[in-house]
């Protein structure tokens, strides 16, 4: 084994550690840390900035003011970080520009902490409640996000004083075979889907000669509801580049793309900004840490396809040609990039990757389950309190993930299901909601980890209409090169439109499965492959769903439009209140006998609006499915 | 370099290493059904999703078309599992070709054609209602026709513009619009294409056919 035999790198270490650290020390000032990555930015954290700017030069000149990316709590946004000297670091939200004002007067002008706009401090102490007792915080286990939402994604320094590139430096010091043995000890499977295991696919990469390698780091995330890798990007650009580094190192790569969404302008600048950052610290480039090794990066904009998402599609947009899939083999890692062997990751495995080398693989092992190990990443959106995004050990129920780290479903409704995987993930029912979340209890269950969308759904969600949304969306984005996908999907789309509107037959229904079965083993990509999960998961556990729409004419959770109405409850109409006359968009209510209102049926657009602003005190509105029978 | 054995339908056969299937398959005389296979072309397209075959010890059918041979390895084309995704992905053309044979140049020298009448499917698209592009045919072309309605999206036209002559044409459009245009949709007539007509003598259907 190749000692570190770099003492030229031993030494750049040290001196890139002295230099960190003379950096930061010296007498501690107050400092604001505020997300404005693009979630915090959604709820307004660019205002909230102004308000700390202008107060400080007010009221603080000493304080600094530092943007940082998300923490993942996107329903506390626009989040803050302030750092008093004299009390522990303290996590706020929502701080809004006026909550921002007062953090700078009472708290770093008068040592008024303002606790009633706190989360909690973030190391424990003795004054003031942790976040670490909220029970979100405590079944996280931050690997990937680590430093996100900490750290200023614009300096390395930064990362380096928080344990970055330390990974690399070990790494360095090792022979790249061993490199590719520790990653493989650690059991990482990617995480963009599909859970190959990356130590093996660094190897089989490793092992096609060629002087020319490439390394490609995929932040094309087009699955909508997914954010993980934005967010990554946005808050903590290092852990990616340090991942890329030491698979390059591995392989025996030089040159690195980091394809980035384009539709993600603030990660692609953020990616920017910390790369310059880096070359400055020596930590990208030529002669990394002395080393002798080069590995530089090159940022590149995704082409705006979902497909493009693809590896194979990926590399022919990075060529500059039509993102089209093509058959495999050969893998890229035989014939990639220009023909060259080119190694293919997902950021968050990139990053995961950074830590094992870190940490070493035993700790990582000891995360997860016994097939799955170390963490994914999940956003959370749908019906949930908490929204956002969160890390935790593979292997942990979708329960633990709804209730305990999402705070439960609102409004008191009931769980329905668990959409996971992206478009083309499943829908898991309540039922199943002890499902631990890896890659093969999903798969079992009809889903697939997919890149970690997680949509909650309840009551109020039609499970006919959610299929057919997330396969209107495939069918869009198909790139329309195999006839299963192209035609196929299309061919499920319109047996699913007619369900929505309550037309349909047994015939169709055995016809929509047939084909869900065909384009699920007849297409040439992972996207064709997939498309048919959201129909055969909802048709799994949902079949009386289905059978409701096209037998009775009825949406059982009262959902399709085409098979519900809205009618005023005599009884219960107020008279007096006229909410509902002004709530309508199309004029269909109107006051009749005695004041009371009545819904034109043949006006209605069935919006809801009257349904949703009928003062509690009455619920005059009733929706009912079928239409014909609830009405008076 | 050793040669390769295996069967196919029990016939026995022998290829170079790295041959694809059906390229194996068709050098013999053993016919499988394929629409967007070019045996010179570096990498098969892989989809029209017709060319699929049994490979015994498998679970699922394979498409020909790119998987390698492999040595003891024994094939069946006609299986059960490998003729329904055939057949659907037939029946899935079908629902966006515009049948109209009478009318086509290509009648009696057409891939679709000859894939019905040697598979005994008929020339339908069985499950499903047609429902053709209903795009415009291109007539501009002093030598050559476009119809988009015929249109079996193989790629193959593609390939040869681009590989051999001035690349003209391409793929555009995603999903159920996806299709063979110029740039920016333009007229043929309106492009650099010189009017080689490889494009049409490599066409299988009837969507590229030469102009009288
Ligand atoms: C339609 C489609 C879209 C995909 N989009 C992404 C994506 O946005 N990001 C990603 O990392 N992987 C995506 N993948 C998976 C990649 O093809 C590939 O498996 C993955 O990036 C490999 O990285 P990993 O081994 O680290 O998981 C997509 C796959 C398909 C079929
Ligand atoms: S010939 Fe194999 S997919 Fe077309």
């Amino acid at each position: 084994m190749k000692k570190n035999n770099n003492s030229g790198s031993q030494k750049a270490w040290e001196q890139l550690q002295k230099r960190t650290n003379r950096e930061i020390s010296g007498k501690p000032v107050p400092e604001i840390r505020l997300g404005t990555a693009t979630c915090g930015r959604a709820s307004g954290a660019l205002e909230t900035l102004a308000a700390f700017r202008e107060e400080i030069t007010r009221s603080a000149p000493a304080a600094r003011l530092l943007e940082v990316g998300c923490v993942g709590h996107c329903y506390a946004e626009p989040i803050a970080v302030v750092a008093n000297p004299g009390f522990p670091p303290i996590l706020y939200g929502p701080v809004t520009p006026g909550v921002a004002r007062r953090l700078v007067r009472d708290f770093l002008g008068e040592g008024d902490p303002c606790l009633e706009f706190a989360l909690g401090a973030v190391e424990e102490n003795e004054k003031i409640p942790s976040v670490f007792e909220l029970p979100r915080f405590r079944m996280e286990k931050k690997i990937i996000l680590e430093h996100a939402g900490w750290i200023d994604p614009a300096r390395g320094e930064e990362y380096l004083l928080r344990g970055g590139y330390r990974g690399l430096f070990r790494a360095l010091g090792m022979d790249p075979r061993d490199v590719i043995r520790e990653v493989k000890a650690a059991g990482l499977r990617g995480l963009g889907g599909a859970g190959f295991p990356a130590g093996e696919k660094w190897e089989i990469c490793r092992a096609f000669p060629g002087k020319t390698k490439y390394v490609v780091g995929n932040g094309d995330e087009g699955d909508p509801g997914a954010f993980m890798d934005r967010a990554l990007l946005e808050s903590d650009p290092f852990s990616v580049l340090e991942g890329m580094t030491i698979a390059g190192y591995a392989v025996g790569s030089h040159r690195g793309f980091l394809y980035v969404r384009a539709e993600y302008p603030l990660a692609l600048e953020r990616a920017r900004t910390a790369m310059e950052s880096l070359r400055g610290l020596g930590l990208l480039g030529k002669n990394i840490l002395n080393s002798g090794f080069d590995f530089e990066v090159e940022l590149a904009r995704g082409a705006g396809a979902f497909i493009c998402g693809e590896s194979t599609a990926l590399a022919a947009a990075l060529e500059g040609k039509r993102g089209m899939p093509r058959v495999r083999p050969p893998e890229l890692a035989e014939k990639g990039l220009w023909g060259k062997p080119t190694l293919l990751n997902n950021l968050k495995t990139l990053a995961a990757a950074a830590r094992i080398l870190d940490q070493g693989s035993p700790w990582f092992r000891s995360l997860g389950t016994s097939r799955s190990k170390g963490t994914a990443v999940f956003s959370l959106a749908g019906k949930i309190h908490n929204t956002g995004l969160i890390e935790v050990p593979l292997g942990t129920t979708l329960r633990e993930v709804v209730d305990t780290a999402g705070g439960g479903v609102p409004k008191k409704k009931a769980l329905k299901a668990v959409q996971i995987g992206g478009p083309s993930g499943g829908c898991l029912p309540a039922g199943l909601a002890d499902t631990p979340v890896d890659f093969d209890s999903l798969k079992e269950a009809g889903s697939i980890m997919g890149s970690g969308g997680m949509v909650i759904l309840d009551e109020d969600d039609c499970m006919v209409r959610t299929a057919r949304f997330f396969l209107d969306f495939i069918q869009k984005e198909s790139c329309g090169k195999c006839a299963p996908c192209r035609i196929g999907t299309y061919q499920m789309l319109k047996i699913l439109d007619g369900l929505t509107r309550g037309k349909g037959s047994d015939a169709e229904m055995k016809i929509l499965e047939e084909l869900a079965l065909e384009v699920q083993q007849g297409s040439l990509c992972g996207l064709g492959k997939t498309a048919p999960n959201p129909v055969l998961s909802t048709l799994r556990y949902f079949r009386e769903e289905y059978e409701a729409h096209y037998r009775e004419g009825r949406c059982p959770a009262r959902s399709c439009r085409d098979l519900i109405a809205f009618y005023i409850i005599p009884e219960k109409c107020s008279r007096a209140c006229e909410v509902c006359v002004g709530a309508c968009p199309v004029e269909a209510i109107a006051a009749g006998a005695k004041g009371i209102k009545v819904i034109d049926q043949e006006k209605c657009v069935k919006c809801g609006s009257c349904y949703q602003d009928c003062p509690i005190e009455f619920q005059a509105v009733i929706k009912v499915s079928p239409p014909k029978t609830g009405g008076k | 370099m050793k040669r390769i054995k295996l069967t196919i339908d029990g016939k026995k056969i022998t290829a170079r290493p790295g041959t694809m299937l059906l390229a194996a398959a068709l050098s013999r005389g053993i016919w499988i059904p394929n629409l967007c296979f070019i045996p010179e072309a570096e990498l098969p397209f892989g989809g029209c999703r017709l060319c699929w075959v049994e490979v015994e010890g498998e679970k699922d059918p394979v498409t020909a078309c790119s998987r390698p041979v492999r040595e003891g390895m024994a094939v069946r084309t006609r299986g059960q599992r490998a003729e329904r995704l055939r057949k659907s992905a037939f029946e899935l053309l079908l629902s966006r070709h515009h049948l109209d044979c009478r009318n086509c140049p290509k009648n009696k020298n057409c891939g679709l054609q000859e894939i019905a009448g040697r598979c005994g499917y008929p020339l339908k698209p069985g499950r499903f209602a047609r429902e053709i592009p209903g795009l415009p045919v291109d007539d501009s072309h002093p030598k050559i026709i476009y119809d988009p309605n015929r249109c079996v999206l193989c790629g193959k036209c593609v390939w040869v513009c681009q590989t051999k002559r001035e690349g003209v044409l391409d793929f555009s459009r995603r999903g159920l619009a996806c299709r063979i245009s110029t740039f920016a949709d333009r007229p043929l007539g309106e492009t650099r294409c010189g009017g080689c007509r490889q494009c049409v003598d490599i066409c299988p259907v009837g969507a590229l056919v030469r102009k009288k």
